[in-house]
């Protein structure tokens, strides 16, 4: 548990001097405003003229899950290629570390900072409560979103972590991750819309399906947070596999 | 201490190292001397745990490197060829992070006492990126010898540092040598002949001799040598030495001395000395030539080739 703390905290503050960081968060941040600023002057006059209910933080978290799906290969493709490249991973391989506290340790210094920009997006739903919205928001829904999108961001970090464990190079681990999460996100749930059987299967599999019909709606249900748990689960068990398959190489 | 036994590693088809079997007990230094490519590092990273061995086994302090790889790996400080830093950390952050990776109690305390050791304690907050190719070295050794440990490992550690940096860490490695066990590798023959207690010479994957390094000179030298000067034309002098009895050889030198062989155990300096001042000429000098180890390595590389 040390040794992954250890490893964690080196690359959280790793992120604070790294330009690709700052650029990931401020595209974050400023995308998500954008589209706050749109939706709410939007909600304004649906109210005027068709007397709608107020949006919820479904216009936060369902734009920001969307966003992960092109940061997260940002964020994560050079933790652990970057290792082998600056010839780092020699050290931490003869030092007394096991290799799923290793990629346990990254990924978890990844989560942190994407942590930290999930916690920057709730001034936005503090905005809609206090000032916008009478007389305030739906904080269940807001919760669960909440919940949702930080489950999302954790299996999204673990699937690039591993692809940063399997590939040497970093723009490789990048677009392998991106084509990954942007087929388990858009592509896979299409067959479901078409196919006569099957159908749930392919639903079951749509890593968007467990978050944009239930969470972010306000509703946990516990088979979501077993797919995405054991999702994330899967992803660090991938990532200890390949650094221990490259240790026998 | 360390026990290497048929130690052998393949990279696909090709053979890198081939049944090694050597051992180093606590208090030794021991030199891995060889060209490049010759499987140095590759030994270097089995022992410390980095990859495992196709064939064979090694132990370090009675753990198996393989099998009990984190007990190991507690006990060996590695300082890898290509020192693996940070550089986007400072000195001390650096350090500080390796010490919690070793799980040190009181880091901060033993991260200066090896910034002391390795003077660098002015350095300590200032960022690796900024440092000298020597001064990377140097942090390079402060993280081996961090947690003290049983076995150092030392893969080319004085590559790229400037002679008074050289000379110093010597010093360094000399001292930690005198408790501990330190397995070295390097392709300066002068270094291993200073350093280290035995020196294991290493060509192409296989030992190709292993002794102390005076032994070594010793026991490759067919027949003494030495040289001689005297003031003036020794040409004359060429063939009039030949003659003495005992001498093998005698061939000139483009600097104008003289140098002669003689069987072991037959030395004929005191005649040769007469025989100079009789004849009428000044002596300068006369000295012994001994084998060094560079001739030693070539002698021994250059068999292998033969085989």
């Amino acid at each position: 548990m040390q040794n992954i703390w250890t490893i964690a905290r080196r690359e959280y503050r790793h992120y604070f001097n790294s330009p690709i960081a700052y650029i990931v968060a401020l595209l974050i941040l400023l995308t998500l405003g954008i589209i706050f600023i749109i939706n709410m002057l939007q909600a304004v006059t649906n109210s005027l003229y068709y007397q709608a209910p107020p949006p919820d933080t479904r216009i936060v978290v369902s734009p920001l899950a969307f966003l992960f799906v092109l940061a997260t290969p940002a964020i994560t493709m050079r933790l652990i290629s970057d290792e082998q490249r600056m010839g780092t991973m020699e050290l931490l391989l003869t030092a007394p570390v096991r290799e799923w506290e290793l990629v346990i340790g990254k990924w978890f210094g990844a989560f942190l900072f994407i942590l930290s920009i999930i916690g920057i997006t709730l001034i936005y739903p503090l905005i809609m409560h206090y000032v916008l919205i009478k007389p305030g928001i739906d904080q269940g829904v807001m919760i669960s979103g909440y919940i949702g999108v930080i489950l999302v961001a954790a299996a999204f970090l673990s699937i690039g972590t591993a692809m940063s464990a399997f590939f040497q190079n970093q723009f490789a681990a990048f677009f392998a991750t991106l084509v990954i999460l942007v087929f388990f996100w858009w592509m896979v749930g299409w067959p479901a819309n078409i196919l006569p059987v099957g159908a749930d299967f392919f639903r079951y599999l749509d890593m968007s399906d467990h978050f944009y019909n239930t969470m972010s709606m306000g509703t946990i249900a516990l088979s979501d947070l077993v797919y995405y748990l054991s999702l994330t689960g899967l992803g660090l068990f991938l990532g200890s596999v390949a650094v221990e398959i490259r240790r026998w190489k | 201490m360390i026990r290497v036994n048929n130690l052998t590693k393949d990279y696909g088809s090709r053979r890198a190292i081939e049944n090694l079997t050597f051992e180093a007990s606590q208090g030794e230094v021991v030199g891995f001397l060889g060209p490049n490519g010759a499987g140095k590092t590759t030994t270097m990273r089995i022992l410390t745990g980095y990859m495992p061995p196709t064939y064979g086994s090694a132990t370090i302090a009675g753990f198996d490197v393989v099998d009990e790889s984190l007990e190991v790996r507690k006990r060996v400080g590695y300082l890898p060829e290509t020192v693996p830093l940070y550089p986007d950390m400072t000195v001390f952050e650096y350090l500080k992070f390796m010490a919690d990776l070793r799980h040190i109690p009181d880091g901060d305390e033993i991260v200066d006492a090896a910034l002391e050791m390795v003077h660098l304690e002015k350095r300590s907050e200032g960022y690796i990126s900024n440092l000298s190719k020597g001064m990377r070295q140097r942090v390079g050794l402060a993280q081996a010898l961090l947690h003290k440990p049983e076995v150092l490992i030392l893969d080319e550690p004085t590559i790229g540092l400037d002679p008074a940096q050289v000379v110093e860490l010597r010093n360094v490695i000399r001292d930690i040598g005198k408790e501990r066990t330190v397995l070295l590798s390097t392709h300066i023959l002068s270094e291993a002949q200073q350093l280290c207690d035995r020196v294991l010479i290493i060509n192409k994957g296989r030992i190709v001799a292993e002794d102390t390094p005076e032994n070594l000179q010793a026991r490759l030298v067919g027949a003494e040598r030495a040289t001689l000067r005297v003031r003036g034309d020794s040409e004359e002098l060429e063939a009039k030495i030949a003659g003495i009895k005992g001498i093998q050889a005698v061939k000139s030198k483009p600097d104008g001395s003289l140098e002669f062989q003689f069987a072991p155990g037959f030395d004929v300096r005191p005649d040769v000395a007469k025989f100079v001042v009789k004849s009428g000429y000044d002596l300068l000098e006369l000295s012994p030539v001994g084998l060094s180890l560079e001739e030693i390595f070539l002698e021994l590389t250059r068999d292998e080739k033969g085989r």
